[in-house]
């Protein structure tokens, strides 16, 4: 009888537990999804107003002026540039150094470098941002002679500051599941180091790389201190790399504040929101197939 | 005598794994080298084509003389010495990519560019590890949809294409099931007339079907070295037959 109770007990409380767990799951989940539906409920009515292709197409951003402009060309094309110009920065920086530090480091200095990379990536976005605009503004603008050294080429730079190191631990980790049997082959087959890692370690790491990047891409898109910091934040589409950019971020940010709610600005900021959230998930969904694939790949079985 | 190991002593750290090993391998012939776990056998075979240099803190002593050359001298570089000694591994490796890759990856970093010599390495290195007739027509698929068996012998052929004058195989069959561990032993003994072949091997029947010579080795040391014959009926040592009657290890 007793037996019988402490089994019950026991079964009880498994259950609870399950409960309880699938309760905070399904809240987290819920509580994004709310959060998702939020932004579009709050941007979708922009639509009423205006077409879907003024919208994204249009190329004045003037939400208060009367009628306004609610073109975000501008700002889609200043996300997009400051984005790819800092991935050219960071993806050859992240990469070569996630190879450094993986396959050529002696053991000391690569602890070294992998702690002073965590470092950079707890970084407060709002210092970089500071550091921008104290030290790298002023020097572009001395060096260049330029009107203001707010402009394309600063924020990209210190976006490449951000996404290095999320390119480079993950790729670092990728480079590091690598079997060490391959490594073995390679080196019993008569090749150098350096051939190992062109022709063998990057190659089996190359999906876990492609992530790194996709994902460091993502970071840098959605990154608002920095842009709003050094961008310089002139809504329109730049001739060259020293001009200023208002990334989506950077307008969202400045602008949320004075927009009187529930008006058409309003409603176009959370549209502009919309078109961010829905850029980030096709990296995120990119970068979750490629990651699949590398699971897939894996070491040889048997 | 193509490859001569004189005196040799080998650490780990301030482990020693090797004391003392003074051993003659024969061209042209099968040598199996069998002993307990962590006895040093596969230690010794690494040394020989200077795999070892790849683990950070190992030492070696003595000298590993490959055609009266020491493969230790400063001067030689490894890379030229692996060229030359090839390896099989215990675990199937092939890299993840096409079989045909696998085999063109040692002849393409040799400088090997012409798409028909290529080809024909592919198709002989092929044939020599009896693989051919199974992956005739899938040689640009991956090498990991392959049995385990159909990986080591691709693994085999893969050291083969780089024209290897010894072959050193480490443990090749303990991963495999008794069919697979057949074929590769039928290979190995095809493929001593060409090849010096060394063994690591944890299976003695194994040792005593396909070598000439076999050397016992029993905590670092080579106990007793002689013909397979020799070893498996009449050993001189008493620890040699105590292992191979299966008393201990």
């Amino acid at each position: 009888m007793n037996n019988l109770k402490q089994t019950l007990t026991r079964h009880l409380r498994e259950i609870m537990i399950r409960k309880l767990f699938a309760f905070f799951a399904v809240l987290s989940v819920l509580l994004l999804g709310l959060i998702v539906l939020f932004l579009f409920r709050e941007g979708l009515p922009l639509f009423k107003e205006i077409p879907v292709s003024r919208f994204l197409l249009g190329s004045a951003w003037y939400p208060t002026y009367d009628p306004p402009e609610y073109g975000i060309w501008p700002l889609i094309v200043g996300s997009l540039i400051v984005t790819m110009f800092s991935c050219l920065i960071a993806v050859p920086f992240g990469i070569l150094s996630a190879i450094y530090i993986s396959e050529i480091a002696p053991a000391r200095i690569r602890e070294i470098l992998k702690s002073v990379i965590e470092l950079l990536a707890g970084l407060p976005s709002v210092v970089l941002g500071f550091f921008g605009m104290v030290v790298l503004a002023p020097w572009l603008q001395e060096t260049f002679d330029l009107p203001t050294g707010l402009n394309i080429v600063n924020a990209s730079l210190m976006l490449a500051v951000m996404a290095i190191p999320t390119i480079s631990s993950i790729s670092e980790d990728a480079l590091y599941a690598v079997p060490r049997e391959f490594k073995e082959a390679s080196y019993a087959l008569g090749a150098t180091k350096y051939e190992t890692i062109i022709k063998v370690a990057v190659p089996a790491a190359f999906s876990g790389i492609s992530t790194a990047v996709i994902l460091g891409m993502a970071r840098a898109i959605g990154e608002t201190m920095v842009v709003l910091m050094v961008a310089g934040g002139a809504a329109a589409i730049p001739r060259g790399i020293f001009d200023s950019v208002r990334p989506m971020t950077a307008s969202i940010a400045a602008e949320m504040g004075e927009a009187p709610f529930r008006s058409g600005h309003y409603h176009a900021l959370f549209a502009t929101g919309i078109v961010l959230f829905l850029i980030t998930l096709a990296f995120n969904l990119i970068a979750d197939q490629l990651s699949a694939k590398f699971k897939k790949e894996g070491c040889g079985t048997l | 005598m193509i490859i001569t190991t004189q005196n040799v002593n080998f650490f780990y750290g301030a482990c020693q794994a090797l004391s003392n090993v003074t051993l003659d391998f024969e061209k042209n012939r099968v040598t199996a080298l069998i002993g307990p776990s962590g006895c040093g056998k596969s230690t010794l075979l690494r040394l020989l084509n200077r795999m070892n240099d790849l683990i950070d803190g190992t030492r070696v002593e003595g000298e590993i003389l490959f055609e009266g050359r020491n493969i230790y001298a400063p001067d030689v570089d490894p890379v030229e010495i692996r060229q030359r000694i090839g390896m099989v591994f215990q675990k199937p490796n092939p890299f993840p990519k096409s079989i045909v890759s696998n085999i063109t990856f040692a002849p393409r970093l040799s400088g090997v560019r012409d798409g028909g010599e290529l080809d024909a390495l592919v198709e002989e290195s092929l044939k020599q590890a009896v693989l051919w007739d199974e992956v005739k027509d899938i040689l640009d698929k991956s090498a990991m949809n392959l049995s385990g068996g159909q990986q080591q012998r691709l693994c085999i052929a893969r050291a083969l294409a780089m024209k290897p004058d010894v072959l050193l195989m480490d443990e090749p069959t303990s991963a495999l099931d008794p069919i697979s561990t057949a074929k590769i032993e039928e290979l190995i003994d095809t493929l001593k007339k060409r090849y010096t072949i060394i063994i690591v091997t944890h299976n003695m029947q194994q040792a005593a079907r396909v070598s000439e010579f076999t050397g016992f080795f029993y905590l670092g040391k080579l106990i007793e070295f002689s013909s397979t014959d020799k070893i498996f009926t009449n050993p001189d040592v008493k620890q040699t037959e105590d292992y191979i009657t299966g008393r201990f290890g």
